[in-house]
């Protein structure tokens, strides 16, 4: 032991100790602070969303002590001389004067929307690793579930939150987002009124409803889960990749103290100090540009947040099929793209466990987590689904593609009614030839590896083969560890 | 050339049969849309009718109000002549010999006034290429001398006076409050464009005043045309001083990543902000000196 070591020792020993003589926890804090985490950078792409979703709490919570929920019209007399004299709501008052007088206001706000759609992307991000790699197999599948039900629940939050400030955007957005409501069957007409209290754009008891679900229960809720989420973590161990020494149940890493505790605060100092560059470098949604939402007002090329736009994808995307039994639309246009595409992918995504169990007839217990290549055809099937789900998000900016690069838009649509059917064909075979050759080769796409092929000379001495054909193999291929029947190849 | 792919369709390769194939079937679905997607476009634009022999209308400008201010252009007969003979050489092939106009190519110009004129020609508009085809903003192709010997021409068989704006005289406040009313639907409420039915409005950073005043009154191709009523003289001094502003907003967030709001910011942070903080995860996220 050296004497930093030493040191660390004894603060670990102490702060057990302290803990023990407080509340009895010794054993608890003991075994938390020995918890061995796996050694794998992308495990620590779900941990930026933890650390996103904190800064979330901390400047909304700042947001809030601002913020007015109510349509009662006033008309604006504050510093911003462009909208000087406009109508506009309360509401939109409110964040117009915490962005334009507050001190730091328009810092925290923009921190907040950063924080916000890296939140979400961290979890998509997070969400292929754990497809690609296997990670929501038994026992690790209900974990999963709670993982995919906090993606939805986080679209939906920074939706709210991007409707709560009544600017000309989420105006138009939630015109959106109500002619959706309604298009659902049977229900939708009643469902939209309770949700708005009334006819678009809803009376004034939409704006508290809203600000509750977006300060108060949606937030709690992904506290809850997120708890629920490490906890099972916690519980059932990490899975890990694997290799030498590292088996189904153990796990070969960096213990919680003093290591990997260190390396996750970095972790966290670095999402905070992200976020808070971005928000005060580069603007995110200058509502003072953009001015107040009336529903006789629209402007070109009004978009949602990134998260939104696969389903402005969908919604254009999809042909102008209603289903019309004797004279009434039972289902509306907008039910397909806004409400029937994401439910789908939704669904398949939580059915995934289930299909791959049945189609492998692969039920047991897995620790050891699958490389993507080990497993040509899920990765394939994943690269694909992905893909389909991508182009609908990219079809998202169709108008701006038409402005830039003067490609029409009505080709555009036209194209990609197809191309949304053959390109995921396309990846799928890409991605599993990809996988195959990546198994031969047992090369790594990310950490070509770095060592000499050597040769013993007669003599006694050592000769280094420089130029070796493939720098990229490595001398002696180990056959993949934990390799399970029903795997490919 | 069909050697070559009947040798890559049978050819030995590395990439397998299935790839190969499934590639051709794109090709070909992706080409059969796109020779199929222009038609289908083109009879959605004209909702239906077969083309032809229709004579675009031509659009008389809205005159200025009463009192309000007007451009006047320089006006001689030697400069008439000049631009008869530019008008024959550039013009005439389609707007006609007199400006009567070509069924089904052109409108006629007769009437029109110095306005259109102006715009069409000093924001590189006209001459047309291909007469069905969405004028877009160009170099211009006359030097505004030459400008002003057509507009002389052209004008000289009648029309209203050219509109103008003083965008000094405007409110800014009430020019961004008339912008959101009446142009922000086709583009976009920082004027940085966008797309209707089958045309783009283009973005106004390079627009002149003058031509603002010219296409509010004129309804350039498929945008509206505003009378005195609809926007008075203080609106438009007003919305040309908001379109100016335009070019440098008060972007106090920072960099604004030009305003168009979620795309590009969608993009930031995927490609900057998770970007740089999965770099960071890959730093920090294990041991370098371990064996993989
Ligand atoms: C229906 C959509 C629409 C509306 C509303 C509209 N425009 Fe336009 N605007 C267009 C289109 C389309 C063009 C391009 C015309 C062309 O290509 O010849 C255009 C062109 C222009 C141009 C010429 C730009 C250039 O760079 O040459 C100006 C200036 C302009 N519009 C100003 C306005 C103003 C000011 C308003 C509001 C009073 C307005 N427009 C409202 C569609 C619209
Ligand atoms: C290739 C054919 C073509 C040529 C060449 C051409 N034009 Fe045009 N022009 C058109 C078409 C088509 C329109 C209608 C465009 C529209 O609807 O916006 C038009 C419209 C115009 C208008 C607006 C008329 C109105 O209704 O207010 C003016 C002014 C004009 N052209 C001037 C000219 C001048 C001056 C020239 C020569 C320098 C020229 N054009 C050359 C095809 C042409």
């Amino acid at each position: 032991m050296n004497l930093v070591e030493r040191y660390v020792h004894r603060r670990f020993e102490r702060a057990s100790r302290s803990a023990e003589q407080r509340v009895g926890l010794a054993g608890a804090v003991k075994w938390a602070l020995r918890y061995v985490f796996p050694d794998h950078w992308s495990f620590l792409l779900g941990e930026i969303a933890l650390y996103s979703f904190m800064v979330l709490v901390v400047t909304g919570i700042f947001l809030t002590l601002y913020y007015v929920p109510s349509d009662a019209q006033v008309i604006y007399h504050g510093s911003y001389a462009l909208l000087y004299g406009e109508q506009m709501s309360e509401a939109y008052r409110s964040v117009l004067n915490l962005s334009v007088d507050v001190p730091a206001g328009l810092l925290f706000r923009q921190v907040h929307h950063w924080a916000a759609d890296v939140f979400i992307a961290s979890i998509v991000l997070h969400l292929m690793r754990v497809f690609f790699t296997g990670a929501y197999r038994k026992p690790r599948d209900f974990n999963y579930f709670i993982g995919l039900t906090m993606l939805m629940l986080a679209i939906l939050e920074g939706f709210a939150g991007y409707s709560l400030v009544d600017d000309l955007l989420s105006g138009m957005g939630l015109a959106i987002a109500y002619s959706v409501a309604m298009s659902i069957p049977f229900v939708g007409g009643q469902l939209a009124s309770l949700v708005w209290g009334g006819p678009f754009p809803g009376r004034s008891v939409f704006w508290p409803r809203l600000e509750i679900v977006h300060v108060l229960i949606i937030p709690a809720a992904l506290a809850l889960l997120i708890t629920l989420h490490l906890a099972m973590i916690m519980r059932q161990h990490h899975s890990q990749f694997p290799g030498p020494g590292r088996r189904e149940r153990n796990v070969v890493g960096t213990p919680m103290w003093p290591a990997y505790a260190l390396r996750s605060i970095g972790l966290m100092l670095a999402v905070g100090g992200v976020l808070f560059l971005l928000g005060g470098l580069i603007q995110i949604n200058p509502i003072w540009q953009w001015g107040p939402y009336h529903p006789y007002l629209s402007e070109n090329g009004a978009q949602p947040d990134w998260y939104i736009g696969w389903l402005i994808g969908a919604l254009r995307l999809m042909p102008n099929w209603e289903l019309v039994i004797a004279g009434r639309t039972v289902i509306p246009n907008p039910f397909w793209g806004g409400a029937a595409f994401p439910l789908f992918v939704f669904v398949v995504l939580f059915a995934w466990p289930a299909i791959e169990r049945r189609i492998t007839g692969d039920v047991l217990r897995h620790d050891l987590l699958d490389r993507p290549r080990d497993r040509p055809i899920r990765t394939a099937i994943g690269a694909a689904f992905l893909s389909w789900v991508v182009i609908v998000f990219a079809v998202g900016s169709t108008d701006r593609i038409f402005y830039r690069m003067g490609i029409s838009y009505t080709t555009q649509i036209h194209v990609w009614r197809v191309g949304i059917w053959v390109l995921p064909i396309l990846v799928f075979f890409i991605t599993r030839s990809a996988c195959r050759s990546l198994q031969r080769a047992e090369a790594h796409p990310l950490r070509a590896w770095q060592g000499n092929v050597v040769r013993r000379t007669p003599a006694g001495g050592v000769e280094v083969l420089s130029d070796s054909p493939d720098r990229s193999v490595p001398p002696i291929s180990e056959p993949p560890v934990g390799t399970l029947p029903g795997s490919e190849s | 050339m069909k050697r070559v792919f009947v040798r890559w369709l049978t050819h030995r390769s590395r990439i397998p049969p299935v790839l190969r194939l499934s590639l051709a079937v794109v090709l070909a679905a992706l080409a059969a849309v796109g020779l199929a997607a222009p038609a289908s476009q083109g009879q959605q634009s004209l909702g239906g009718a077969p083309s032809g022999e229709v004579n675009p209308p031509s659009k008389s400008p809205e005159p200025p109000g009463p009192g309000d201010p007007t451009k006047t252009f320089p006006d001689s007969p030697a400069l008439r002549i000049e631009g008869y003979n530019l008008y024959q050489q550039g013009c005439s092939s389609c707007h006609g010999i007199s400006l009567e106009g070509t069924a089904g190519v052109a409108p006629s110009l007769r009437g029109v006034g110095a306005g259109p004129v102006d715009f069409y020609l000093s924001t590189g508009r006209m001459p047309l290429e291909q007469p069905r085809e969405e004028p877009l903003r160009n170099e211009p192709a006359y030097d505004r001398s030459q400008i002003d010997a057509l507009i002389a021409f052209i004008s000289s068989y009648g029309g209203p006076a050219a509109p103008t704006a003083d965008p000094s005289r405007g409110d800014l406040a009430l020019g961004f409050h008339a912008f959101t009313l009446n142009c922000a639907g086709c583009h976009q409420i920082v004027a940085r464009g966008g797309i209707t039915v089958n045309a783009q409005a283009p973005d106004l950073e390079e627009t002149t005043p003058q031509q603002i005043a010219e296409a509010v009154r004129m309804g350039p191709y498929l945008m509206p045309h505003f009378d005195a009523t609809a926007i008075d003289q203080h609106t438009l001094d007003s919305i040309a001083r908001y379109v100016l502003w335009t070019r440098h907003p008060d972007d106090a967030g920072g960099w604004g990543i030009y305003n168009i709001g979620p795309i590009p910011e969608g993009m930031v942070a995927w490609f900057i902000g998770l970007a740089a903080l999965v770099l960071v995860a890959r730093l920090i996220g294990e041991r370098m000196d371990e064996p993989v």
